[in-house]
C-alpha cells in the first residue's frame, strides 16, 4: 500500500498511461519524419528526434515537479500565474524575435519558449477560479437589452479571461492558430451555463458565412427566408416575438452580404486556405493547395496497414511540408495506416472523454471547470489538426498533442495535463 | 455543486459532441484510405522515379554462323533543366559543337510539356562513341547534364537491308496501343526487325529509385526488391547465306529488279535481294539517320522498296511450267502430245506469237518455251467437256494455279509481302460483258501475261513445288530463336500443290533440264552440275520487256531453287538466266568459275525508265 502521504498517491493511472503512450508515439512518429539514414542515431542532439528525446525527458521532469506541488498552490496562485503569463505574452512583442512574421518566441540562444502556449493552462486555472465563485446567469426572464446584458455581466467578464489574451496573440504576435485554439473554452462556459442560444448563433453565423462564400447571396437570402417562414408556420404556428424573428432574419442577410467583404478583409494566405478547403475557384494543386493535397496523398497511400515504420515515402522525403509538427498526423497515416490512425484517434478521444468523466467526479467546482478546460483545448488541438490533414478544415497551423515536434508544445501540454491529474489525485483534500 | 445542479446533463452533450467528430474522422479516413486509391498511386508518381535499363537486341546471324547484325553502344545526353547550375553556356556549346541559340532551343523543348522541368529528357540522341568519351571527360561541369546508354544495330555488311529491314523510333500511336513502349524507345519498322521484334527486343529492366521533393534521387526503393534486370533479346538464327546474298547483290548491281533463293527441303530462304538496295547501316539512327531516310524515300528508283515481296510482275514463260502440269493432272496432254505452231498460235491468226522451233513434244515445248503450245494447253484445260460454262473451266484453271501460291500472301515471316495478281472471272465479266468472253479471249494468261500478277517470291515457291514434285514449305527467313532454335509450327508443315503426281511434274523436269542443254538457257549451263530452269520475258506495257528466269539445281535432290527478274532487260536468256546461273554455282561449288560472264554481268547497268517506276509506286 502506498502512503497517502505520497506524492503520487491518487493520481489516475489510466490518464497516466494514456498520456505515456502519445508521447512515445509521438516521438516515434518525429523520428520517422525526420528519419535519414545518414542520421540513424537516437542520441543526436542537431536533428530534431534527439532535441524531442531531450524536450520529453523535459517534459517528464515538469510532471514530477507539478505531482509534487501541493494542489492548494495552483488554486491560490491561478490569478498570479495568469497575470504573469499574459503579461509575458505582450512583452513577447517586445523582446521576442521575428520568425517567419510573428513575433511570439524568447529565444535564449539555441532554445525557444513561446509564451502564448502556456497562457492556456493560465487561462484554465484562471477561469476556474473565478467561475467556481460565480453563477452564469441567465437572462431569460429579463427584459430590455441593456438589462439583459447587465444581468449577464459575469459570463462577459469571464468571456474576457480568454479574449483578451486571443486578441493579443492574434493581433500583437501574429499567430493565428495559437489564437483561434482559446475559443475552446466556449465549450467550459457552456458546461457552466452559457446560454445554449450563444452557441447555436455562433455556429449559424460560421455555417452562413461558409455557404456565403461558396453560393450566390440571392440564393441563400431566399432560402433563408423560406426557411423563416416555415419555422413560423409550420413549428411555431403563431406570430408571436414577430419582431424578433424579423430582426434575426435581417441581421442574417447582412451577414449573407457582409461575408465576401469579411473573405476579403482576410490575409491573402488565409483566403486561399479558405479557397482550397471550399474549393472556390480553381485551386493550384502545386502552388496553394499543396499542402492539404500532398497531406492526403501521404495519408491515402497508407491503405489499412501502412507502408511499414519508417518506409513512408511521401513524409520521409518531404513531399509533405511541417511533416514533423503540423502535419505529424500524416506520417501516421502513411506508415501506420488506417489501423494505426484510428487507434491514434481513439487514445486521444479516450483521454479527453476520461479528463472529462474525472472532471464530473470532483467535489469542488475549481478542479471540475479546470478539468473541462484542459479537455476542451486538447479536443480543439485534435479535432483541427486532424480535421486539415484530412482535408476537413482549412489549415491552422498548431500541433497535435503530446506528437507534434516542439519543446513548447510538449512542456505546455504536461503542464496543462498534470495540473488536472494532481487536482484529481488530492479531490478528497480540496474543499469547494 | 447544487447551485447548478441541473447542468450536469450537459456533459452528455458536450461527449456527444466530441464523439461525433471522432466518428466523422473515422469515416472520413477509411475513405481515403482504404476506398479511395488514387491517392496510392499518387504517392506513387510523387516519390518513384522508374530508371529504365535498355537490353540488348537479339543477334541475327546466318546460315553458316556468321554474325549479319549485332549492337553498338551509343549515347543519349540526357538533360534535367531543373538541375543546371551556374552553367557556362559557351562552353558547353562548343562542346557539343551547337550554337547557343540551338541551345536554348532545346532547352526549352526539355522544359515544355510533355517534357517536365524537374524530369530528364533527350538533349541530343545517339552520340557517337568517340563523341561520348570527348565530351564525358568533361561533363562533370555542367550539372544537370548526364549520359544515358543506349544501343544501336551493326551490320557486318552493307548487304541484305530489305530483309533485316531496320530500327528507329516508335511512333506516337503505337507507344499509346502498347504498354511496353515508351515514347523515344526504339521498335523494328521492317523486315525481320519488324517480324520478330517480340523476340529481338528483349525485356527491359526497370529500376524503381526513390525521389525527394526536389526530384533528388534518395536510393533504390525498398533496397530494390522491385527491381528488375534487363533481359537481352533472343538471337535469330536467319536462314540467309550472307556469302550467297552478298553475291546476288553484286549481279544485281546497276539492275532493277529482284532475286529469290530458297533451299526447296526446307522453305528456307537462303538470298533475297532487291535491286537498288542500300546500305542498312545509314540507316541505323544518329543525326545522319532522317536525312538518309528521306533521301532514299524520295530516290526515283524506290530504293526502300523490297522487289522480292512488293514487287508483282507478270510471270511470263515462266508460267508455262503450271500449264503443263495442271494439263496433265487433268489428263489432256502427255509426253507426246504435240500442237500446231508456225510461229504463232493458229486459231488467232498467230497470237501470241511464236518463233519458229519444229514441232515439239511436252518437254520440247518446255524447253522452247513455245507460245503457241502453251495457248492451247490453257484453251484445253478451261474448254473441257466436263464443264458446262467457261466460269466453271476458268475457275478450275485459277483455283489450280492458287494452289501453287499465287494470288495469295504466301505466309512468310518478313512482312508486307504483296499477294500478287490472277484475275476473277468477274473481272472479265467487267471488261468484256457477262458470258461475252471465251478461253482464247484471255489465253495471254496461258503464256503468263495480261493481267496475272506475281511476286518474285513466289515464282520461286512455285520452283521448290516442283523440285520437291508437289509440296513446299512456307518460305521462311529466320530456321531457329534464341537457345532452342524454335520456330512457329507453320514453317514445318508441308503444303500440297492440286498437282501432286511425280510422273507429271519429271515430265516437266525433263524439259526444264532440256532448258539448260539445248534450249532458251543453254549458254548457261554449268559444268558438273544438272540444273533445271525456264526462261520468261515478261511483257512490259512501260518499256523494255522484263528478263525473268527460275530454276533449280541439282536436278536429283535439289539444294536451290532461284528466281530472278531483271527490270527492263529483255528477253530472259540473256540476263536473269546468266544470273541464277552463276548463283546456283557459287551456293553449289562455292567459287564461280566463269568469271568473264560474272564480270560481265556486275559491270552492265540497266537503266528503268521513272515512267514504268511511277506506276508501281502507285500499284
Amino acid at each position: 500500500m502506498r502512503s497517502e502521504n505520497s506524492y503520487f498517491y491518487g493520481i489516475d493511472r489510466l490518464t497516466v498511461l494514456i498520456y505515456l503512450l502519445l508521447v512515445v508515439m509521438g516521438w516515434l512518429n518525429v523520428y520517422a519524419a525526420v528519419y535519414d539514414e545518414k542520421h540513424a542515431v537516437i542520441f543526436d542532439i542537431s536533428q530534431k528526434y534527439g532535441k524531442q528525446l531531450i524536450w520529453i525527458l523535459g517534459a517528464f521532469i515538469l510532471a514530477i515537479i507539478i505531482l509534487i506541488i501541493d494542489a492548494g498552490f495552483f488554486t491560490s496562485f491561478a490569478y498570479p500565474i495568469y497575470a504573469l503569463l499574459l503579461i509575458a505574452n505582450i512583452l513577447v512583442v517586445f523582446i521576442g524575435k521575428e520568425i517567419k512574421g510573428s513575433r511570439s518566441w524568447f529565444r535564449v540562444g539555441d532554445i525557444g519558449v513561446q509564451p502564448a502556449e502556456f497562457i492556456k493552462f493560465a487561462i484554465g486555472l484562471a477561469l476556474a477560479k473565478f467561475l467556481s465563485n460565480q453563477v452564469l446567469h441567465d437572462a431569460k426572464s429579463v427584459k430590455g437589452i441593456l438589462k439583459s446584458f447587465w444581468v449577464q455581466r459575469n459570463t462577459w467578464f469571464a468571456m474576457l479571461f480568454f479574449v483578451v489574451p486571443l486578441l493579443a496573440i492574434k493581433i500583437l504576435q501574429n499567430e493565428t492558430g495559437l489564437a483561434l485554439v482559446l475559443t475552446a473554452f466556449i465549450i467550459v462556459l457552456y458546461r457552466e451555463g452559457l446560454n445554449v442560444n450563444y452557441i447555436l448563433f455562433g455556429f449559424f453565423i460560421i455555417v452562413i458565412f461558409i455557404f456565403s462564400l461558396s453560393y450566390s447571396p440571392i440564393i441563400i437570402t431566399l432560402s433563408l427566408i423560406g426557411l423563416f417562414l416555415f419555422f413560423l408556420l409550420f413549428i411555431q404556428r403563431n406570430f408571436k416575438n414577430l419582431t424578433r424573428w424579423v430582426l434575426a432574419l435581417g441581421f442574417s442577410i447582412m451577414l449573407v452580404f457582409g461575408s465576401n467583404e469579411m473573405y476579403n478583409r482576410l490575409l491573402p494566405h488565409q483566403r486561399t486556405r479558405m479557397d482550397v478547403l471550399l474549393g472556390r475557384g480553381s485551386v493550384n494543386l502545386k502552388k496553394e493547395g499543396y499542402n492539404v493535397n500532398q497531406a492526403k496523398i501521404a495519408i491515402g497511400s497508407g491503405g489499412l496497414l501502412g507502408k511499414g515504420y519508417l518506409q513512408g515515402t511521401q513524409t520521409k522525403y518531404h513531399f509533405v511540408p511541417e511533416q514533423e509538427t503540423d502535419f505529424i498526423f500524416c506520417t501516421v497515416g502513411e506508415e501506420w495506416g488506417f489501423l494505426g490512425s484510428i487507434i491514434v484517434i481513439a487514445l486521444h478521444f479516450t483521454l479527453i472523454i476520461r479528463i472529462i468523466t474525472l472532471a464530473e467526479r470532483q467535489r469542488s467546482d475549481y478542479s471540475r471547470i479546470y478539468g473541462y478546460a484542459v479537455a476542451s483545448i486538447l479536443f480543439f488541438h485534435v479535432t483541427v489538426n486532424i480535421g486539415m490533414a484530412l482535408g476537413l478544415l482549412p489549415v491552422i497551423g498548431i500541433p497535435l498533442p503530446f506528437f507534434s515536434y516542439g519543446g513548447s508544445s510538449i512542456w505546455a501540454f504536461t503542464v496543462l495535463l498534470f495540473i488536472f491529474i494532481k487536482l484529481d489525485a488530492s479531490r478528497l483534500l480540496i474543499l469547494r | 455543486m447544487s447551485r447548478n445542479a441541473y447542468l450536469i446533463g450537459r456533459k452528455f452533450y458536450i461527449i456527444s459532441f466530441f464523439l461525433l467528430i471522432a466518428v466523422v474522422y473515422t469515416l472520413r479516413l477509411a475513405y481515403i484510405q482504404l476506398w479511395d486509391d488514387s491517392y496510392d498511386l499518387a504517392a506513387k508518381n510523387n516519390a518513384l522515379r522508374r530508371m529504365v535499363e535498355y537490353p540488348f537486341r537479339g543477334y541475327i546471324i546466318d546460315r553458316n554462323g556468321k554474325p549479319i547484325v549485332q549492337n553498338e553502344p551509343s549515347f543519349d545526353l540526357m538533360v534535367t533543366p531543373k538541375e543546371i547550375q551556374n552553367c557556362d553556356t559557351l562552353a558547353l556549346c562548343k562542346l557539343l559543337e551547337i550554337t547557343k541559340t540551338e541551345f536554348l532551343k532545346r532547352i526549352k523543348k526539355a522544359i515544355q510539356a510533355p517534357n517536365s522541368p524537374i524530369k530528364p529528357s533527350t538533349f541530343e540522341k545517339q552520340m557517337s562513341f568517340t563523341n561520348y568519351a570527348r565530351i564525358s571527360e568533361s561533363l562533370f561541369k555542367f550539372k544537370g547534364f548526364y549520359f544515358q546508354k543506349r544501343s544501336l544495330r551493326k551490320y557486318f555488311k552493307p548487304v541484305a537491308a530489305h530483309v533485316l529491314g531496320y530500327v528507329g523510333e516508335v511512333s506516337k500511336e503505337k507507344a499509346l496501343a502498347d504498354p511496353y513502349y515508351k515514347e523515344g524507345d526504339y521498335i523494328g519498322i521492317s523486315g525481320i526487325e519488324r517480324s520478330y521484334e517480340a523476340e529481338l527486343r528483349g525485356k527491359k529492366g526497370i529500376q524503381y529509385l526513390v525521389t525527394d521533393v526536389h526530384n533528388k534521387i534518395i536510393g533504390p526503393y525498398r533496397n530494390g526488391t522491385w527491381d528488375t534486370l534487363a533481359v537481352p533479346g533472343n538471337n535469330l538464327y536467319a536462314s540467309l547465306d550472307i556469302d550467297l546474298q552478298e553475291y546476288g547483290e553484286q549481279l544485281l548491281r546497276g539492275k532493277t529488279g529482284a532475286i529469290v533463293a530458297i533451299e526447296p527441303e526446307t522453305g528456307e530462304i537462303l538470298a533475297l535481294i532487291s535491286s537498288p538496295n542500300y546500305d542498312p547501316n545509314s540507316l541505323i539512327g544518329g543525326k545522319q539517320r532522317n536525312q538518309t531516310f528521306a533521301r532514299l524515300n524520295k530516290d526515283s528508283t524506290l530504293p526502300l522498296l523490297n522487289r522480292a515481296l512488293q514487287g508483282a510482275y507478270p510471270p511470263g514463260s515462266t508460267f508455262k511450267l503450271l500449264g503443263a502440269l495442271i494439263a496433265q493432272h487433268d489428263g489432256l496432254i502427255n509426253r507426246t502430245t504435240v500442237f500446231p505452231c508456225r510461229g504463232g498460235y493458229p486459231p488467232l491468226n498467230g497470237k501470241p506469237k511464236c518463233h519458229a522451233h519444229g514441232v515439239v513434244n511436252l518437254p520440247g515445248s518446255v524447253a522452247q518455251s513455245c507460245n503457241s503450245y502453251y495457248a492451247y494447253v490453257f484453251k484445253t484445260i478451261v474448254d473441257q467437256n466436263r464443264f458446262k460454262s467457261v466460269y466453271d473451266g476458268y475457275n478450275h484453271w485459277r483455283d489450280m494455279v492458287m494452289s501453287f501460291g499465287p494470288g495469295h500472301h504466301l505466309g512468310t515471316d518478313l512482312p508486307y509481302d504483296k499477294p500478287g495478281n490472277v484475275p476473277k472471272a468477274e473481272y472479265y465479266d467487267k471488261i468484256f460483258g457477262k458470258g461475252a468472253w471465251r478461253p482464247n479471249t484471255v489465253v495471254s494468261l496461258g503464256i503468263g501475261q495480261a493481267e496475272l500478277l506475281l511476286v518474285p517470291l513466289q515464282m520461286a515457291n512455285i520452283i521448290s513445288i516442283i523440285a520437291n514434285k508437289g509440296y513446299y514449305f512456307t518460305p521462311h527467313v529466320i530456321k531457329g530463336i534464341g537457345t532452342k532454335h524454335a520456330i512457329d509450327k507453320k514453317f514445318k508443315t508441308q503444303h500440297w500443290a492440286a498437282v501432286t503426281d511425280t510422273n507429271y511434274y519429271n515430265m516437266v523436269i525433263d524439259g526444264m533440264q532440256q532448258c539448260f542443254e539445248n534450249g532458251t538457257a543453254a549458254a548457261e549451263k554449268i559444268s558438273g552440275i544438272i540444273a533445271c530452269g525456264k526462261t520468261g520475258t515478261a511483257e512490259n506495257p512501260h518499256g523494255k520487256d522484263h528478263s525473268v528466269f527460275v530454276g533449280f539445281a541439282p536436278r536429283h535432290h535439289p539444294k536451290i531453287v532461284l528466281a530472278c527478274i531483271v527490270e527492263n532487260a529483255g528477253w530472259g536468256g540473256t540476263w536473269a538466266a546468266p544470273i541464277v546461273s552463276l548463283m546456283m554455282e557459287r551456293y553449289l561449288t562455292g567459287k564461280v568459275v566463269r568469271l568473264d560472264k560474272e564480270k560481265r554481268i556486275m559491270e552492265t547497268a540497266i537503266k528503268v525508265p521513272v515512267k514504268s517506276i511511277r506506276k508501281k509506286r502507285s500499284a
